[in-house]
């Protein structure tokens, strides 16, 4: 193995592996649980459960179709 | 009386065996040539697939201590107590963009610790050793802290002694055979035992929430019992909703706990052990179902006040043990049988999160002050055995630190390690995206927010205590006129960033040497196969090039 180069130069393609503009869509599961506004209150109720509780377990699926959808999308085709 | 659990005792002591024995057998579990070495003992040949990669860091991720705190915090103060949800919400994501980066480089490079990466990033060992410092303080508390949710157990149990010995001796044992089967096995034992504590964990929880509203009125019943404990407490501050005052603290709480858990050595830990790039992804939209348990389990505080629950005394005159409502409502509610489950899984649930953050601070000194200062051309078998031994190391420290201190002394320290740990994301996080920052510039950083950070805590009261009253730091002792709190570690971390670059710039000017960066772009998205690492030159590549860096 060849000692490796400090200032070895990048190359685009193997830049483009990391850098999907489909990344910035993780900002939304990041932003979203955390603006109280949308979350502070207790109607309407499901099943019992003021807004409070239910909204913020609701963000939960969120995150999970938001990491889905962005794992899907930029996974490596061709390769396995 | 412990006689009046006796069924519960049996039962708990018996999945507690079991585990011990899984723990031992597993050193045999997917077993590889050659066990001395450190990337086979700490991080399980870096081989874990899907499965095992989400139970793993599940139950890594989500400890006894917080199956047992967040409930007891929703009791206590209500609708802030929730901030675990959300908390557990934006990690993924960010997991997903930031550590999956720290994997590749990781993984090409054969670093075993986040301390590892930054020694090579900015080529300066004074900074590697403030991160493994770090590291390893902030990792202690959160290991004694696991035994806190074990006592909260036994005690329910009416397992207590006469003096601070006999009272600690059940934990002593079990601690005793964590460490030797830990010490046996390296990570493969927590990653074995995470299936069954996790199962257990998932079916009493599954009951909890499907059986305990119908016997306590349904769900609108249980709110409004909340809801009418909390009007009726003086504190302002409670209550089944937020107000105006607590939601800043809320949203930073939140954020800065997220930021701060995924570089924690022990989550690092678990991710650096999965096989591939897409184990990982996959599991950031896998690991939620945690989150949602978690949301179930903080919802058990809210029973707790509906079931009449009064927690325990505490261990000193005129308090009370919060931590225990959660294991008597189980008591008070569930046969005697369930409830010794119940309690085992708390209790099993105690030993995969302490085993790997025994062994992820094992492998900080190994790597970072043992390899760096004490012995450079330390072998990996060397390095395995340094590893094994300090595991047992910090596990007798954690033991002392529940037996010989108030465990308040453990709680308040988690609390500090939070923060510190917040105050590595210059270095480690950012370092993965960008290299601007100079090596001086984040330690002087790290000192500024470190100081910070302590001098904040300090100021903190609570209605109980003059300092380290919690991590609300009121805005007013900034001279702002208001009653609104903030999260200490984000304030503290925001200074570190900061000073990090009006330094790098200062240094910049004075054309201060920068050192080498022995990374490459490309090293960010390696992937398992991949052509510049084979198992062989992985292991002999550090030796190999340490003496051109």
């Amino acid at each position: 193995m060849a000692a490796p180069e400090p200032e070895a130069p990048t190359t685009a393609p193997s830049r483009a592996k990391d850098h999907s503009p489909w990344n910035w869509l993780l900002f939304i599961p990041i932003v979203v649980p955390l603006i109280p506004a949308f979350f502070n209150g207790d109607s309407p109720r499901i099943f019992g459960f003021p807004r409070y509780y239910w909204l913020q377990l609701a963000w939960i699926l969120l995150g999970v179709a938001t990491t889905t959808l962005v794992y899907q999308m930029t996974k490596k085709r061709g390769e396995r | 009386m412990w006689r009046d659990h006796l069924t519960e005792i049996i039962v708990f002591s018996l999945l507690f065996l079991l585990v011990s024995a899984m723990g031992f057998v597993a050193a045999r579990w997917r077993a590889p040539k050659d066990m001395a070495h450190l990337d086979e003992w700490g991080l399980g040949g870096r081989s874990f697939g899907g499965w095992i990669t989400w139970f793993l860091v599940g139950g890594d991720l989500y400890t006894a201590y917080t199956f047992v705190a967040v409930p007891a915090l929703m009791f206590g103060a209500g609708a802030a107590g929730f901030f675990a949800v959300p908390y557990t919400i934006v990690i993924y994501p960010m997991v997903f963009l930031v550590l999956v980066r720290l994997w590749s480089v990781s993984h090409r490079h054969g670093f075993v610790t986040p301390a590892d990466f930054v020694r090579k990033r900015f080529d300066s060992p004074v900074l590697a050793l403030l991160i493994a410092i770090t590291g390893i303080v902030a990792t202690m508390p959160y290991i004694a802290l696991q035994l806190v949710g074990i006592e909260a157990v036994l005690k329910t149990m009416g397992v207590t002694g006469d003096n601070a010995l006999a009272r600690h001796l059940p934990i002593i044992i079990a601690f005793a055979i964590l460490a030797a089967y830990t010490y046996q096995s390296g990570l493969r034992a927590p990653a074995l035992i995470a299936f069954v504590k996790d199962s257990l964990i998932y079916i009493v929880i599954l009951v909890a929430v499907i059986y305990l509203p119908y016997k306590l009125g349904g769900w609108g019943d249980i709110f409004a019992a909340a809801d009418a404990k909390f009007d009726a407490s003086p504190n302002p501050n409670d209550g089944i909703l937020l107000n105006g005052n607590n939601q800043l603290q809320y949203v930073t709480l939140a954020f800065g706990s997220a930021l701060a858990l995924f570089l924690y050595p022990h989550s690092i830990t678990g991710v650096l052990a999965s096989r591939n790039r897409d184990v990982i992804k996959r599991n950031m939209s896998a690991l939620p179902a945690y989150s949602l348990l978690l949301g179930l389990i903080a919802l058990l505080g809210y029973m707790a006040i509906a079931a009449g629950v009064k927690p325990l005394p505490g261990a000193k005159e005129g308090t009370v043990d919060s931590n225990t409502v959660v294991p008597l409502l189980f008591d008070q509610q569930f046969p005697d049988w369930f409830a010794g489950v119940a309690y085992a899984a708390i209790g099993i649930g105690a030993l995969v999160p302490a085993a790997i953050m025994s062994i992820a601070a094992a492998n900080l000194f190994t790597r970072n002050i043992y390899k760096e200062y004490l012995k450079r051309d330390a072998s990996p078998a060397q390095e395995a055995n340094v590893s094994k031994i300090t595991s047992l190391v910090v596990k007798v420290g954690a033991v002392a630190c529940i037996v010989f201190l108030d465990p308040q002394f453990s709680i308040d320290l988690q609390l500090i390690g939070g923060v510190i740990i917040l105050q590595t994301l210059p270095a480690v996080a950012l370092g993965l995206y960008t290299r601007w920052f100079h090596r001086t510039g984040l330690i002087v950083g790290w000192v500024a927010g470190m100081g910070l950070g302590m001098w904040m805590l300090y100021q903190v009261a609570s209605p109980t205590r003059k300092h380290f009253g919690g991590s609300a730091f009121p805005l007013s002792e900034f001279g702002f006129d208001t009653p609104k709190t903030i999260y200490v570690g984000i304030v503290a971390v925001l200074v570190n960033l900061a000073v990090a670059a009006l330094v790098t710039l200062a240094l910049r000017a004075g054309k201060v040497d920068e050192g080498v960066d022995g990374t490459t772009p490309d090293d960010y998205f390696a992937d398992e196969g991949d052509p510049r690492v084979t198992p062989g030159a992985e292991r002999d590549a550090d030796s190999a090039r340490e003496p051109v860096a």
